[in-house]
Parts: structure tokens; sequence; C-alpha cells
């Protein structure tokens, strides 16, 4: 057990310095992220420490030194320049959580690129959208997933190298792809860092909004200071720990506290790439002892659903502490952890745009159950009136979450929508799209999205991309999308749709539609449930109002319906 | 169940999870392959293999029978619709 300082010990004279001290890093330094997660760890004497145990379906087992993670960024990064990728090429990786990710993610940014991670179920249209968009030059992957890439691959003109890493025969490459494989390529010792600086690219993720396509949210290599500080006091790694991070580095969390946090801080974390089992989960814990285990409400809810008997066939008394991260953390959830783990899990809060968590619960700080906590020390929060966007003064009364902006992690920008970044920006404060309040204390309590935007499952669909691949179906007049309740999920996604003529409704075709939308664009946007409707409700304008449909799904009062169409 | 039509649903039940969820043609599925535990079959896209399941054979499972470990193979799932078969 460690001691924790007071959140007022925390607060006091804080200044991100601390972080960069450190780090070893004064402004004007180059400040690499790969390099500060490998090659700067065996500087410090850890060269021999595990970094990574890897663990696959099927019983696969691997693990990496801290040395061996840096000789195989090297060994990457060597490869891809003899490939022709240079700093500022954007680099997608989209693969499962094998252990290529992973290093490939230090070896991209070791030579200065830029690493687009995609999560592997996406499916070709969502791919798609997202190479298009960050005019993607070379994409990282498996064998398994390659039928996706060359589906899209003559609509791409910058994706000029398909990089496959398992499995597959020279035979069987089409032009323009290679095999690389880690295991067979002499390890390169002797290697030339980019010499890059704060303010460089460092990764492209992208985020859905309510409107419009998905979002590539650009962020520099500074970003490590926030990543780094908030792994320690928040995370609350220490050099001993065994750090279980369950989030796919597809999406935020798995870079920024499934990489960059625990590996700057040098400490050892381990992969599980199967599908979710409870049993398979609390299984790997015990086998690798976890101590810190960052988990998402979804799989919390789920790992309830299994029963409490079943974590007593375990033993995980290695558990020391546990947070959780995607969407806000229901209360019952961190009673039940608290009775079966002996532990609460913290809620914490931040987004892609943000690269770090922004309000949190502290170790060894009070949690209230079903509260996201206190704002990290170095960050200013606030909840703006949403007419004035002034900061509401009185505890308990909702508003829009917003920060001052400035912390290291924060976005730089959207990829080529200056505009759209500009909007998220109003009288000095960074608007986060969320809703809370704080008491009287300075905990924040989440309400909700203050726009369309789907949560299921801890990660963002937008209603629009969605509504937007429904009418590509043959079947399909008109869509809606909008959230329906869901016991794990919280929320997912449901479809309202119109058809055209000649088509009739039945279970059949509601299984077509899903299946369509689950494989063009990933299983998290697929509606689970369709339903087929006369017309939909829309404003005398012709609006579709997906607030009658939301407000009907969560037994809401709909509102003001005075500009509805009549019958 | 004979075990005619328990081969034959066995089988109906396989190819249509390869066809919905396998994009990769070296993977070839056994009743006994785990569906979900290997992550061929994630949890969201579970729910439209219980569609098709309750579509084709006529049938309503509750959501807390739709399990991981109830859907994790072949032979579990057929095991599953079984019990609601003839209700």
């Amino acid at each position: 057990m460690y001691d924790h300082p007071s959140y007022d010990e925390l607060t006091t004279g804080f200044s991100w310095s601390i972080a960069e001290k450190e780090l070893d890093y004064s402004p004007g330094d180059v400040i690499n992220i790969g390099w500060h997660c490998s090659d700067r760890i065996c500087q410090k004497g850890k060269a021999g420490k595990i970094a990574l145990y890897y663990e696959g379906f099927g019983g696969a087992v691997k693990s990496y030194t801290f040395n061996d993670i840096r000789l195989a960024g090297n060994t990457i990064g060597a490869f891809l320049r003899c490939q022709g990728i240079t700093e500022g090429d954007r680099v997608c990786l989209f693969m499962d959580r094998i252990p290529e990710l992973y290093l490939s993610f230090l070896g991209i940014l070791k030579i200065g690129a830029i690493v687009q991670p995609l999560f592997s179920a996406f499916g070709e249209e969502s791919l798609f959208v997202r190479l298009e968009n960050a005019g993607t030059k070379a994409v990282i992957t498996q064998k398994k997933h390659l039928s996706k890439v060359r589906k899209i691959r003559s609509r791409l003109p910058d994706l000029e190298l398909v990089i496959i890493v398992d499995n597959i025969k020279p035979s069987e490459l089409e032009p323009g792809e290679i095999l690389f494989s880690l295991e067979n390529t002499e390890p390169v010792e002797k290697f030339e860092l980019c010499p890059t600086r704060a303010e460089t690219h460092s990764l492209l993720h992208y985020t859905s909004g309510t409107t419009g396509q998905p979002k590539g949210v650009k962020h520099v290599h500074y970003s490590i200071v926030s990543q780094y500080l908030t792994t320690k006091w928040v995370l609350d790694l220490h050099d001993d720990d065994i750090y279980w991070c369950t989030a796919d580095p597809g999406w935020v969390t798995g870079t920024s506290y499934g990489i960059i946090g625990p590996w700057s801080l040098g400490v050892t974390q381990c992969v599980l790439d199967t599908g979710f089992s409870a049993q398979t989960w609390y299984k790997f814990i015990e086998r690798y002892r976890v101590t810190v285990w960052y988990s998402a409400p979804t799989a919390i809810r789920s790992l309830m659903k299994a029963g409490d008997d079943l974590v007593n066939e375990f033993d995980l008394s290695s558990l020391r502490h546990l947070a959780s991260v995607g969407e806000p953390l229901n209360s019952e959830a961190v009673i039940w952890s608290g009775r079966v783990f002996g532990k609460q899990f913290h809620d914490t809060f931040w987004q892609t745009e943000t690269g770090s968590i922004m309000i949190t619960n502290f170790p060894g700080m009070k949690i209230k159950p079903g509260s996201m906590g206190r704002t990290f020390p170095g960050i200013t929060g606030a909840v703006l009136d949403p007419v004035t966007f002034n900061p509401i003064e009185e505890p308990g009364k909702a508003g829009l979450i917003a920060f001052r902006p400035g912390w290291p992690a924060m976005m730089r920008t959207y990829w080529k929508n200056e505009e759209k970044y500009r909007e998220k920006f109003v009288n000095g404060w960074y608007l986060s799209g969320d809703r809370s309040s704080i008491d009287h204390e300075g905990y924040y309590w989440f309400i909700g999205r203050d726009d369309d935007v789907i949560n299921t499952g801890g990660h963002l669909v937008s209603p629009f991309e969605v509504e937007s691949a429904l009418l590509e179906h043959p079947a399909v007049g008109e869509s809606a999308v909008t959230s329906k309740p869901d016991e794990i999920n919280m929320e997912v996604v449901k479809a309202f749709i119109t058809l055209k003529p000649g088509f009739s409704a039945s279970p059949d075709l509601e299984l077509e539609i899903m299946n369509f939308i689950r494989k063009k664009l990933s299983p998290l946007a697929m509606p689970q449930a369709v339903e087929f409707m006369d017309r939909l409700p829309k404003t005398r304008s012709g609006k579709i109002m997906r607030r009658v449909l939301h407000a009907r799904e969560w037994g809401e009062e709909i509102g003001d319906i005075s500009t509805l169409e009549n019958d | 169940m004979e075990e005619n039509n328990l081969k034959e649903m066995k089988d109906m039940i396989l190819t249509y999870v390869t066809k919905e969820y396998i994009d990769d043609d070296d993977v070839t599925l056994t009743y006994e392959t785990p569906l979900i535990s290997s992550g061929y079959v994630d949890s969201f896209s579970m729910v439209s293999l219980l569609v098709f399941l309750e579509n084709k054979f006529k049938i309503k499972i509750p959501p807390s029978k739709a399990t991981p470990e109830a859907f994790d193979s072949v032979n579990n799932i057929v095991a599953l619709v079984n019990q609601y078969l003839n209700k």
C-alpha cells in the first residue's frame, strides 16, 4: 500500500514542470514519445525489466523487455524509412491487440511519422472514411483484415503501401503490399531518432460527432507530459506494479494509458487479446498478478452480470487499484466492486480531444459513487450556462462541462477541419460536449451529452454516420438513429426507417439491415433494433426530429412539438 | 431431437456464422470453436446472431439467457435454441 497525498497537497503550487522534470525534459528539447517509452527507460537501468506480457487467443504467450521494445521500435522504424515513410506521413495501425501493434506505435513515432490507430473491427466504409480524410500513406495490418483494405484501396490515391505482419505467403501479396516479420528481421541497434519537438504531430485519433464525418484529432509529442503525470497520480502506477489497461489502442485510452502512460513510467503492462469472458479476465488477473486495472463501465457491468460467485473462484488479491473510463460509472458498479474486489473502481473522465484525464477520482480520496470526481491539478474546469457560456457558481446546477485551454495533451486541431476545431472554444473555454453539475465539494456529476452523439460501450457513434449508411441499403427510404437504454452498454444504437416502395417490413429485413451496418461501419454502430415506420417525425420544414424518437425510447417528456408536422 | 435434425441445425448455424462474421478465408470453424471468447464474434455482434436464431427458429430467447457463454460455440448455441423450440 502507498501513502497518497491529499487533493490540496496535489493542487497547491502545481505546475506541469513537475512532469517535465521527471521526464528529463526542458522546453526546446527534443521530445519523442517512442524514445521516452523505450530508450529512456533503458537508460534508467531498466533495460532487462519486462515491458509487455502478451496473451492471445489459443494460449499464445509472449513477453518483451524494455530493451526488446526499444530494438523493435528501431527495427520497425528503420523498415518504414526504407519503404519511403518519412516525418509527417500518416501510418495507420489496423490490427488486433497483438505485440506488433504496440511495437509499431513506437517505431512510427521514432521516425517522426504520425500514428493513426484504427479499431480492427471497423468495416470497410468506416475504414475508408478515416484513411481518405487522413491521406494515409501506409497501413500496417494482419492477413485477417487485409480483405477490407483491399476492397477500398483503389479509392485511396494517397495509400502507397500495405504492410502485413503475419501469416501471408509472398505469392499471395498484391502490388503495393509487403510482408514484414519482426521475428525474422535483424534487430536494429543503431538508430537515428527523428528530433521531434513539443509541437510535432504525433497521433491522429478519429472521433465521431453528431453531424458530418468522423474528425481526426491531432495530438503532439508534448502530450506525454500530462499522460505521464495522470498515469502516476490517478492510476497510481509504481515501479513494481503489473498494469492492465483493457482498452484497444484503436481508441485513445488504449494509446494514452495503454502505451504512453505506463511505458513512460517504466511500468510492466499486460495485454489480453481475446474476446470478453469473465472467467478469462479473472484468470488473466490471477496469472499475471495484476495490481492496477483500468477498464470500462460496459466491461464492469458484464462482470457484474457474470455473478459474484465466479469472483471467488480466483485469487484476485493482487489487485491494488481499480479505475474506469469511457462513460459515467454508475454507483451500483462502484459499490459492487468494493464488495467483490475489496476495492472500488475510480471513475475518470476525459475525451479523445483532451488526450489525458481531466476529471477524476484520486487514490486515497473519498469516492462518491456515481460522481466523476474532481479536476486534475493544473486543469481549470467549470460548468457553463448554455446561453451565456459563463461559469455557473451555484452547486448542483447543471451546465456544460468546460475547461480552460492549454493543458499539455489538449488536441491541437481537427485534421483538415480548423473551423470545427474553433467551434470547440467559446468565451475562453474548451467545450467538452457533455453536461454535468458540480456539488459543493467540487465533485462533478455527469448528466448527459449536449448533442446527439451516442456513447455505446464507452465509444462514440455518430447518428449521422449510421443514418447515411442506412440510406445506402436498397430498402431504406428515410432513416433516423437515436439511442436506446441498455443495461450493460448504457445505451445502444436504434434505427427508425421508412421503406421504399416494393419492400415490406419483416424480421428478416431487420436482420439484413443490422448486418449491413455492422459490416459497413462496425459492430458498435450496428443498430441493436430496427423499427419500421410509415413516416418519421419531422418539422414542417422537413427536418427529422430525432429528439421525439429519443424521448420515446427513454421515457422522457417529448417537449415542444409545436413545429411537428401534422398527421 | 433426431440426430439428422441436430446436425442440420448445427450446419446451418455454422454456415451462417462463417458467412457473416469470418473475413479470413484461412479460418475454418467447427461446432466447438469458441466464437465469443476467441473474438470471432464480439459482444455487440452477438445481438445480430440472436436475431438470426430467433427469426430462423421462431423462438424468443430471454436476454438473461443470451450470454457470451451460451453463444460461445455452435454446440452451445444449439443447446440454447433447443431449450426454446416447441415452447
